[in-house]
This record gives C-alpha cells, structure tokens and sequence, in this order.
C-alpha cells in the first residue's frame, strides 16, 4: 500500500545531486521557488523545463519510478488545469460548444500554471529523493544558525525534525505489522461501507498511539542515559562541507533567474 | 485442513528500486492436523513465507492452497474472510495488537469479526482466556494494566478464540520467562493433539523445534534448504551449524563428546534423556569390548 509513496523518501543512487552539501540544495530550491514566478511566456517557462529535466537527469532517480510516485500529484495538476479553463473568461473564444466556452488566456492560464506547479513538485522532491532526512535537518540547522542571537531554538527543531524523520519508516512498518495483525483477526480495511472502514480504523489507531508513547519515553530515556543535555557545546560526528560544486549550482540558479528576466514579457 | 505452495516467489516493492526478492522455489505441504517447525537464520524468509499462509501477502509468482481456495499470482483474490478465519496467525509480539478497553472485548474481538453473535463469542473468549492461562477476573481489566506476560497470553487467546484449523505462530513466546514459554508451548502442543489442528510454528528454540514438530522446514536465504522430520534434519547437525543455525543441546553435548572421545557414540538424539539412554548403552558396550 505505502510502497509507491516517495513522498519525503530518499533513494540512495549516487549521482551529482547526491554529492551536494545540503545546504547549497536548500538554497538553490529556495531561489527557485522565488525565480519561477519569473516566467510568464512560451520561452521561459521552456527554459525552465530544459532545466527541470537536467535536475532530474543528473539525480540518476529512474524517471519511471519518480512518475510512479507522483501519480497522485497529477490528478491536482490536472484538477487545477481544468479550473483554469473553465472559469478563466479572458482574450479570445477558442471553441464554443454553447454551454462551455474555452478561452484563448484560459488555456495558456491552465498551461502555465500546471506547468509551475509541476516543476515545482519536482524540484522540491528532488531534495528528499537525493538527500538523507539527517543531511537535510543538519543542513537546516546550519543554515538557521543566525537565529540564535534572537534566542530561536534551532537546535531543539532541529532535533525534533530529525527525530520526526527518523519516526516515519518506524511508524510505517509498525502500521503495516498491525494491519496485517488485525487483517488476521478479521479486519477488512479496503472493503464495505465508509463507515465501517473509518470503524476499522481503530484497531489500527489505538496501538499505533500507545506504541509511539511507549517508544517516546523509551528515546528520551535514552537520550538522557547517554548525557543528552541540549546543543550548547555539542560537536558534529557527520560534518557538513561546503565545495566548489556548491557554489557553481547556486550561481546556475542565480543566472537562470537572470536569464529568465530577460526573457520574460 | 491442508496448506501448499507451489513454486512459490515473492518480491517486496516490484518496481522499484527498492525491489527485492524474499521467496523463491518454495515448495512446501502442511498436512491436516499435523506439528510443522520454520527455523532458519533472521531475514530466511520466515516470516514472509507464513503471511502467505493465509493470504496477508499474495505471491509474484506460483500459487499457495488454503484448504480449497487457491491464490494464484497475478490474480487479486477478493473475499480472503473465510481463509482467514480458518488460518490464524499469532505475529511476533502479538501484545502490539490489542487495543480493547478490557481484556474480554479485546478476545471477542476476531469471532465478532468473523460474524460470532456477541454471546457466543463471549463463550469463545472464556474458554480461551482458560486455555492460555487468564484467570477470570482479569477479563474485565484494561489490557494496558496487565503485565508483558499476560498480554502476551491474552493477544494469543484472541486468536485462539477464532478456533482456526490451522494456527500459525512466529516466535509466540519471545521474551517470555521460561515457565511461561513451557507453559504456552505445551498449550499449543495439546491443542494440536486434542482439537485435530495444525500447527506451524516459526522458532529459533531448536529444543522446542525438535520436541514438538513432526515435520521441519529449514530456510536459508528466501528458500526451502532442507525439509523432514526432525531426526532427518537434525541427523547431519554440522551442516546447520554451518547455516548459522542451533542444534538442540543434547546434539551439542553429543559433538562435543564425540570430539573428546574421537568415536562416534551412534545416531543423534533429540532429547536429554534419549541421549543419556545412548551414552549408558554406550557405556556399557566399551565396558563389554575391553
């Protein structure tokens, strides 16, 4: 059931992408979320496209596999594209059928909008996909450093996030065990009424709770065990390394934003 | 009620890159009403195997009998309901599964399931609660304020009280202090006799292997290695040694004599007093020859 989520999942290949500092990853995506409202025409959001497709072809992710994943992701492109033209009433009349009427900046609306929103998706999964949850709240961390003066506690969300992350598969295997427990005992999660399967829901839920409270405790005895006492003063056993390649993909964010500027209308 | 597979395999994740074969070539018969042993080393594929005994997991290739319903790969089977009923699965650490607000309700909860009107699944439960050992003013108590052991007894009465024909156990006394693994082990092992059940059992105990089983399937490496009764398979003890397997520790004690007195003292035993029989016979023989 959760195989085929890749949401938030990391493929361990190796690749160029993976190589990166996690910093550069998360700068580089926070630029281009900013830069992709840049585009507004045929040639930019091109552009944009050829460079969504280099991403991913130098993360070595099988593209089928990624396209998978996301098929979900598609039904809310396509949900959106589909709004676009039928409440967009701008520029000329494409086709009328009388009681739908199609028009011109409704379709190139649609287009457009589906397409950010698809590269979005994709750059953004192309961070989860090609860096550990380790790598990227350290890289959180380190990046969110200067909050410290105004007493943010980076560290200890920091430590959540990684704690959380860390949480997930543990909890999706134990989700499974005890689906397939209670699916034993004669419990049909897939089959009968919404009702009776919102029912079923709690024999699932009920263990799920008690075993992540139980599993709480436990970590932070542990932790504590071990003389856990905060981040003042803490060291780092995995260091984060900023090289050259960082900078040379910072800089190609940068000037595709350039580059779209002075392609845009 | 009998369970086979025929050429079975199974991949987790098809398709992506995290697909792995855990099953292959498996080809194994549980017959009616008899005492089956799994052992093999972690990740043989134990585990795996027993969810496809009563359609948990369906096969990527080869089919598996339940009884008369047969899953075949490729084809999703609908309605699993009455093969599931029939084959109950006590998972490792069956505790992580109860989630009632009393003990009672919790064992009610799979003959309710399976459409036991309330009052006979009532019935159901209290017979179970005796067959593992619950006395009868726990069966109005919370589960969660019950020690691990009684948890661990009232998640198997919950399966017991299915009244599967074939019952099938990963590693059921795990953790379990050793009066009560003996007293759970014996249990399922009347069971079996008085009730005309099957019993398949997943262990890494080669004593309880080899004291209870009539049959043994030994895995290694998401395979059937070696299938028989248990002096068959322990009859050449050095090859599972060699697997990373145990042998029952009158085997062990056996090797080791064998080793200090450089001469075999004749055919493996499976038990301690078996052994002990062997070694005065033994005895008694080089006392005649000298």
């Amino acid at each position: 059931m959760m195989e085929k989520m890749i949401f938030g999942r990391y493929i361990p290949v190796n690749s160029l992408l993976h190589k990166l500092d996690p910093r550069s990853k998360l700068c580089a995506i926070l630029i281009f979320i900013f830069i992709i409202f840049i585009a507004n025409n045929a040639i930019t959001y091109g552009i944009l496209a050829i460079f969504t497709f280099l991403a991913l072809y130098s993360s070595n992710i099988p593209i089928k596999f990624l396209f998978n994943g996301l098929k979900f992701i598609f039904y809310l492109i396509v949900f959106t594209f589909l709004l676009h033209i039928l409440f967009t009433r701008e520029g000329d009349v494409l086709v009328d059928f009388g009681w739908l009427k199609i028009y011109e900046r409704g379709l190139t609306q649609g287009i457009f909008i589906s397409l950010r929103f698809l590269f979005l998706i994709l750059i953004t999964s192309l961070l989860t996909l090609t860096t550990t949850p380790i790598e990227i709240t350290d890289g959180m961390e380190s990046l969110m450093k200067p909050l410290r003066k105004i007493h943010f506690p980076v560290h200890e969300l920091a430590l959540m996030m990684s704690i959380a992350l860390r949480f997930i598969p543990t909890l999706m295997d134990e989700t499974d065990k005890i689906m397939k427990a209670q699916m034993a005992r004669g419990v049909d999660f897939s089959h009968g009424s919404l009702k009776r399967r919102a029912q079923a829901i709690v024999p699932l839920l009920i263990p799920l709770f008690i075993s992540s409270f139980k599993r709480a405790e436990e970590l932070a005895v542990a932790m504590e065990a071990r003389g856990y006492r905060g981040g003042e003063g803490r060291t780092k056993y995995r260091q984060l390394n900023w090289r050259t390649m960082d900078t040379i993909v910072i800089l190609i964010v940068l000037s595709l934003g350039g580059i779209l500027f002075i392609f845009r209308t | 009620m009998e369970i086979s597979t025929r050429n079975l395999e199974f991949k987790y994740h098809v398709n992506t890159p995290f697909e792995r074969l855990a099953l292959y070539d498996i080809n194994v018969t549980i017959p009616p009403n008899s005492y089956t042993a799994i052992i093999g080393h972690t990740g043989s594929g134990k585990s795996t195997l027993l969810q496809h005994l009563n359609g948990l997991l369906q096969p990527t290739v080869g089919e598996v009998h339940i009884g008369d319903v047969t899953i075949k790969a490729g084809i999703k089977e609908k309605n699993l309901r009455p093969v599931r009923k029939k084959v109950g699965i006590v998972f490792q650490f069956p505790e992580h599964q109860l989630f009632e607000e009393t003990v009672e309700k919790d064992i009610c909860f799979g003959p309710l399931n399976f459409g036991t009107p309330l009052e006979k699944a009532r019935k159901k439960a209290k017979k179970a609660a005796q067959q593992v050992g619950l006395s009868e003013d726990l069966m109005d108590k919370s589960p969660f304020e019950l020690s691990g052991g009684q948890m661990r007894r009232v998640a198997i009465a919950g399966v017991l009280a299915m009244e599967p024909e074939v019952l099938v156990l990963d590693e059921p006394t795990a953790g379990l202090d050793p009066r009560g693994r003996m007293e759970i082990m014996e249990m399922f092992a009347n069971l079996q006799r008085e009730q005309k059940i099957s019993v398949v059992l997943v262990t890494h105990s080669m004593e309880d292997a080899s004291k209870y089983a009539d049959h043994i399937i030994v895995m290694h490496k998401g395979t059937v290695y070696k299938k028989g009764t248990p002096k068959d398979i322990f009859s050449s003890p050095k090859e599972l040694i060699e697997l990373g397997l145990d042998v029952p520790e009158s085997i062990r004690f056996q090797l080791k004599l064998e080793e200090k007195l450089q001469q075999s003292i004749g055919k493996v035993t499976l038990s301690i007093d078996e052994l002990a029989r062997q070694i005065s016979v033994y005895l008694k023989r080089g006392s005649t020859s000298q």
